[in-house]
């Protein structure tokens, strides 16, 4: 990718999101702007598909209420995604879990995570994104960083630990 | 129409102030440096000659130069010409710039499409394949070339195989987004004629032009 395209894009990623994958239980916090008034509705389902770098990353998340699946795709740095909250980290052995629409009931269920992974609700910098607020001092980016580095590759790239997945 | 020469750099996505996704071509556009003037009086019609991009001197014939030489310019990749209204202040050694434009604008871009070959009429003419077996023979091909011993011939625009893009195209009634003066940058909504690093003419509508000035006279 061109740097100048790069640069327009950098605008308006998040500077950091929290650490999550397919497998999870998510709380999404979603803007709803009706006329005037804005308010948060949440949605929460499972993620099963994470897909796209940059600003064009997003995520699936799937929730059956009263019987009916629904799925929402998220793009992951739209300012209507006001936050995302893990609720459960679940074991997985890929990265697109679209399997689990053809389970119901007992059989869609994941037990919890057995891989190493960062501590729930940890929030991962975004590669490539502004640092936040003071441009001039790269000191309040830096901590994320350091933190994201320091369990390996796990968090840093979900990309990567599904390749690593496969070689397994 | 007053327009600007520039470099299509790419696609991505942006964010509307609702929240929105927009998808967007990111162009990096001149500053282009005028090279000349012509006017009613002297030329008979009023026009801009505009270039952009840079080559080496040496692969530029001596002609250009001295031409290039009146407006003060270096060897321009391209140059073009704008049919305009009124050459304003625009004089030969100035700049036209993104400035022209404004977020909200529509413009019409022209850029030279994709190249796809000498392609069937299937993917050139959006025509329908036949089947795939039960002994069809009959696949991806054109089609009846037209009636028997009247006509006796094939009418002219009959839908053909044949060169499919790599051709001069306009897309219309696009919306300027952004306009990063300092980067020389356009972000227009929607896609753009032709590959990355693909050059391009951005210019004021043509469509919105005539509109508005239907407007005006009501």
């Amino acid at each position: 990718m061109s740097n100048l395209l790069e640069e327009i894009s950098k605008e308006h990623l998040k500077t950091e999101v929290v650490d999550f994958r397919a497998g999870d239980r998510l709380r999404v916090a979603v803007r709803i702007v009706e006329g005037d008034k804005e308010r948060i509705q949440n949605f929460e389902g499972l993620c099963i598909a994470r897909r796209g770098g940059g600003l064009n990353a997003t995520f699936t998340v799937r929730r059956t209420s009263h019987g009916v699946s629904m799925e929402r795709i998220f793009p992951l740095h739209s300012p209507r995604v006001d936050s995302i909250t893990v609720l459960r980290q679940g074991h997985v052995r890929r990265s697109k879990l679209y399997y689990l629409r053809d389970l119901t009931g007992k059989k869609a269920r994941l037990s919890e995570t057995r891989r190493k992974r960062l501590d729930r609700g940890t929030m991962v910098a975004v590669p490539g994104a502004q640092a936040p607020q003071a441009a001039a001092t790269p000191e309040p980016e830096a901590p994320p960083v350091e933190a994201a580095a320091e369990p390996e590759a796990p968090a840093e790239a979900p990309a990567e630990t599904a390749a690593e997945e496969k070689s397994e | 129409m007053l327009g600007i020469l520039g470099k299509k750099i790419g696609m991505t996505r942006i964010y509307d102030e609702k929240g929105l996704v927009v998808p967007v071509t990111v162009v990096e556009a001149g500053p282009c440096p005028v090279l000349q003037v012509k006017r009613e009086a002297t030329d008979g019609y009023c026009a801009l000659q505009i270039g952009f991009g840079s080559k080496k001197a040496k692969n530029t014939t001596k002609a250009e130069l001295g031409h290039l030489k009146k407006a003060g310019a270096a060897p321009q990749k391209i140059v073009r010409e704008l049919r305009v209204d009124d050459t304003g202040e625009f004089e030969a050694g100035g700049n036209v710039d993104v400035s022209i434009f404004e977020p909200g604008d529509i413009v019409d871009v022209t850029g030279v499409s994709k190249g796809r070959g000498f392609a069937g009429a299937i993917k050139r003419h959006n025509s329908s394949r036949g089947p795939e077996s039960h002994g069809s023979r009959y696949h991806r091909r054109p089609g009846s070339m037209g009636a028997s011993s009247d006509p006796s011939r094939v009418f002219k625009g009959k839908k053909s195989p044949g060169q499919m893009g790599a051709k001069r195209s306009t897309t219309q009634g696009m919306r300027v987004v952004k306009v990063d003066k300092e980067r020389n940058v356009l972000v227009l909504r929607g896609a753009v004629p032709g590959h990355n690093s693909g050059y391009v003419l951005i210019h004021k509508s043509a469509k919105a032009a005539a509109k508005a000035a239907r407007h005006a006279k009501k």
